[in-house]
C-alpha cells in the first residue's frame, strides 16, 4: 500500500531524512517513534507531497507522489502536527469545504455526518472553530483528513495535547480505522505506539534504526533471566554470594536504597530461573530479600538504548548477535574493572578517589574503541554490500 | 478551485474586510463623482475615474494581504497543498475570489452611469472602456499584491508592501521623468499605467494596453506558483 525507498531530504547542509525505506501493507498501523527533530514529521511530509524529497521515492497505492502528486493524494488523508484549520469557519463550513476541495464523490450530508459521528463532534457542528477546545480541533483536523474515505491515513502525533481520556478515545478510533484503512501514525509517546500499532519504526537522527513488531522489538533488548533484586545485607558479601551461584554470569550492584540495601542486577544464562537458589542462598546467609522482579525492558527502555548508543543503534542495524556480545563484553570487562577497584580498594584505601577516575574513563575509552570497532565493522560490511550492488 | 474559490468569498463576507473594502470604495467614488460631475452639472466621469486609480492603490493591499500570509501562517496552506488540488488551482481560486470581491466594488459605476442618464445622456461606449479599464488595472493590483502576500507571513508586511509596489507603480512617470539616461527612461515610462489607463478613461480602446494589463495579470499569477513550488523543492 505503501512503499517508501531510500527516501533523502536535505536542508542545506542538514539531513533531516538519511536513506529511509520502509512498505506498510493494507490494513497496518505504522507506528513512527523518535525523538523530537528525529525527522517523522519531514518523512510524513513528504509521503503527503508536502515537500519534495532530494531523492528516493514514495509510492502511495502504486502511485509515485513525485510523479503523479494530485492522484497520490487523493489516496490520502493526512492530519499534519498542527491542523490545518480556518479558525473563523465552523466546523460544518470547515468540512463541506473539504468535501470540495477533496473533490468527494460521495453523497455529502450522509458523508459529513458520519465522520462527525465518527470522531465525535456531531454537537460542535454549528460551533466556530476558533472557539473549540484543544481536543475538539484535534477531533476536527482527525474528521478533514478522514473526509473522502482515503485508503491511506497519515496522522502526525494525533494525540498531542489531549487530555487522558480524550487520548484514549482517540487511540481507541485509530486502532478501529485500523481494520478498514492503512494507517501511519507519528509519536514520541512510546505507550501510545505501544497500544496501537502493529508495526513500530524507531527513527533517530533520520535513519531507520529498527523496523519491527512491538513483541520482538522489547523481546530483543529485554531477557527473562534478568532480575533485578534488593537485598538488605553487607555488599561485598551479597556480590561475593551471588557470583558464585551456579548460572550467575554477571551481577551489578549498583544502586543503593538505604543502609546496607542494595539492588542487584543479576543475569544468569539464559532459560535457567535462578529465583530459587536465590533465596535459599539469601536466606542461609542470613540476608533478606525486600524485592525481586524479572528484568523486563518497556519498550521505552528499549527506544533510549537504541536512541542513546551509537553502538546499539549500529549493530542494531546489522541486525545480529554481535550487539548481544558487544553488550556482554562490556559487562564482563565492567566487572573486571570493578574486581580491579575493589582489591585497589583495599590496598590503598586513601587514593580510592582518584582510582575510582582512572577505572571510569578506562571503561569509557573502552567502550569507545568497542563502538568504534563495531562501527567499523558494520561500515566496512555496508561497504561491501555497496560494492558489491554496484558490481 | 471552486472549492478555494467559496471559502474565500465566504471568508471575505464573514470577516469585515469585504465590508470595509466596499464602504470605502463607494464612498469616495461617490464623493469624486459628486464633486466632478454632480456638482458641475456634467455628463463627462473621466474625472471620477481618474481620482479612483489612486483609490484602489490604497485599497487594494488590504483586500489580498491574508490571502497567502494567513493561510502560512496559521499553518492551513498544509492541508491545501497536501488536497488533491494543483498550485495553479490554488492561486486561480484565490486571485478570482479577490478579483469577484473588487468587480462588485467597481460596478458601482454603472448607478453612477445611470444617474447621469437619468439626468441628461451619459456617454456609454466611454463608460464601458472606462470600466474595462478599472478592471484590467485592478486585475494587476491584484495579481501583484497576492504575489507579496505569498512571500510572507505577516499580513502586515503584505499590505504595506503590496501598498509601496502599487505607489511605485503609480509614480512610475515621475520616477522615468528624473532618470538622467534617455533610453532607461524610455523604456521605464513605457511601464507606466497611468499612461495606458488614461487613454481608456478618454475613451481610446488600445488593444496593446490590453495585453499589456492581461499578461501582467498572467506573470505575478505565475510567480506566486513559482513561490510555492519553490518551498516544496527547497
Amino acid at each position: 500500500m505503501i512503499e517508501v525507498k531510500n527516501l533523502v531530504k536535505h536542508y542545506g547542509d542538514k539531513k533531516a531524512v538519511n536513506n529511509i525505506s520502509f512498505t506498510v501493507e493494507k490494513g497496518e498501523i505504522l507506528g513512527f517513534l523518535g525523538p523530537n527533530g528525529a525527522g517523522k514529521s519531514t518523512t510524513m511530509n513528504i509521503l503527503t507531497g508536502y515537500i519534495s524529497s532530494t531523492s528516493g521515492e514514495a509510492i502511495i497505492n502504486g502511485v509515485d507522489i513525485m510523479k503523479n502528486p494530485i492522484k497520490a493524494k487523493s489516496y490520502i488523508g493526512y492530519l499534519p502536527e498542527i491542523p490545518p484549520l480556518y479558525i473563523d469557519m465552523t466546523v460544518e463550513a470547515y468540512l463541506d469545504f473539504v468535501f470540495d476541495l477533496k473533490k468527494c464523490k460521495l453523497p455529502r450530508n450522509a458523508h459529513i455526518k458520519e465522520v462527525c459521528e465518527l470522531v465525535k463532534i456531531t454537537d460542535v457542528r454549528k460551533r466556530i472553530i476558533k472557539n473549540l477546545s484543544k481536543g475538539y480541533k484535534q477531533r476536527v483536523g482527525l474528521a478533514q483528513a478522514l473526509i473522502g474515505n482515503p485508503p491511506v491515513l497519515i496522522l502526525d502525533e494525533p494525540t498531542v495535547g489531549l487530555d487522558p481520556k480524550q487520548i484514549i478515545e482517540i487511540r481507541t478510533l485509530i486502532k478501529k480505522l485500523g481494520k478498514t484503512h492503512t494507517v501511519i501514525l507519528s509519536s514520541h509517546i512510546l505507550s501510545e505506539i505501544q497500544a496501537v500499532c502493529d508495526k513500530i519504526i524507531i527513527i533517530n537522527k533520520g535513519e531507520v534504526v529498527a523496523n519491527d513488531t512491538a513483541d520482538n522489538l522489547t523481546n530483543n533488548v529485554s531477557n527473562d533471566h534478568k532480575l533485578i533484586v534488593r537485598i538488605e545485607g553487607p555488599r561485598e558479601q551479597v556480590y561475593k554470594h551471588i557470583h558464585a551461584l551456579d548460572g550467575v554470569t554477571s551481577v551489578i550492584a549498583d544502586m543503593n536504597r538505604g543502609e546496607n540495601i542494595y539492588d542487584y542486577e543479576i543475569e544468569a544464562t539464559p532459560d535457567l530461573d535462578i529465583r530459587r537458589p536465590l533465596n535459599t542462598l539469601v536466606y542461609e546467609k542470613g540476608f533478606n530479600i525486600l524485592m525481586m522482579k524479572p528484568n523486563d525492558l518497556t519498550l521505552e527502555d528499549v527506544f533510549l538504548k537504541i536512541t542513546m548508543g551509537e553502538m546499539v543503534e549500529d549493530t542494531f542495524k546489522t541486525k545480529d548477535n554481535k550487539r548481544t556480545a558487544v553488550l556482554n563484553d562490556l559487562n564482563i570487562s565492567f566487572e573486571n574493572k570493578k574486581e580491579e577497584l575493589k582489591e585497589d580498594d583495599n590496598k590503598k584505601g586513601k587514593d580510592e578517589k582518584a582510582k575510582k577516575e582512572a577505572v571510569i574513563d578506562d571503561i569509557l575509552s573502552d567502550v569507545e574503541s568497542k563502538a568504534k570497532k563495531s562501527e567499523k565493522d558494520v561500515s566496512s560490511k555496508n561497504n561491501k554490500k555497496s560494492n558489491g550492488g554496484k558490481k | 478551485m471552486g472549492a478555494i474559490f467559496r471559502r474565500e468569498m465566504g471568508a471575505y463576507f464573514s470577516s469585515p474586510i469585504a465590508y470595509i473594502f466596499l464602504a470605502v470604495f463607494y464612498a469616495f467614488s461617490g464623493f469624486f463623482f459628486f464633486t466632478t460631475s454632480i456638482m458641475y452639472s456634467i455628463s463627462d466621469m473621466s474625472g471620477m475615474f481618474g481620482s479612483l486609480f489612486l483609490i484602489i492603490v490604497f485599497l487594494i493591499p488590504e483586500m489580498t494581504m491574508k490571502l497567502f500570509s494567513e493561510e502560512k501562517k496559521q499553518k492551513t496552506e498544509q492541508g491545501l497543498l497536501t488536497a488533491p488540488v494543483s498550485l495553479n488551482a490554488i492561486v486561480a481560486g484565490k486571485y478570482l475570489a479577490a478579483l469577484t470581491l473588487y468587480t462588485i466594488g467597481i460596478s458601482i459605476i454603472f448607478l453612477y452611469a445611470l444617474i447621469i442618464e437619468y439626468f441628461g445622456n451619459a456617454d456609454w461606449s466611454v463608460i464601458l472602456s472606462n470600466y474595462l479599464a478599472l478592471f484590467l488595472v485592478g486585475g494587476v493590483f491584484i495579481a501583484i499584491t497576492t504575489f507579496i502576500s505569498s512571500l510572507t507571513e505577516n499580513q502586515m508586511i503584505a499590505a504595506i508592501g503590496g501598498f509601496i509596489s502599487l505607489m511605485f507603480i503609480y509614480m512610475i512617470d515621475y520616477i522615468a521623468e528624473i532618470i538622467p539616461w534617455k533610453p532607461v527612461s524610455d523604456v521605464v515610462s513605457k511601464l507606466s499605467f497611468i499612461d495606458k489607463y488614461s487613454e481608456f478613461t478618454m475613451g481610446l480602446f488600445n488593444i496593446g494596453s490590453i495585453v499589456f494589463f492581461l499578461s501582467a495579470i498572467v506573470i505575478f499569477n505565475f510567480l506566486t506558483v513559482r513561490v510555492f513550488e519553490k518551498r516544496r523543492w527547497s
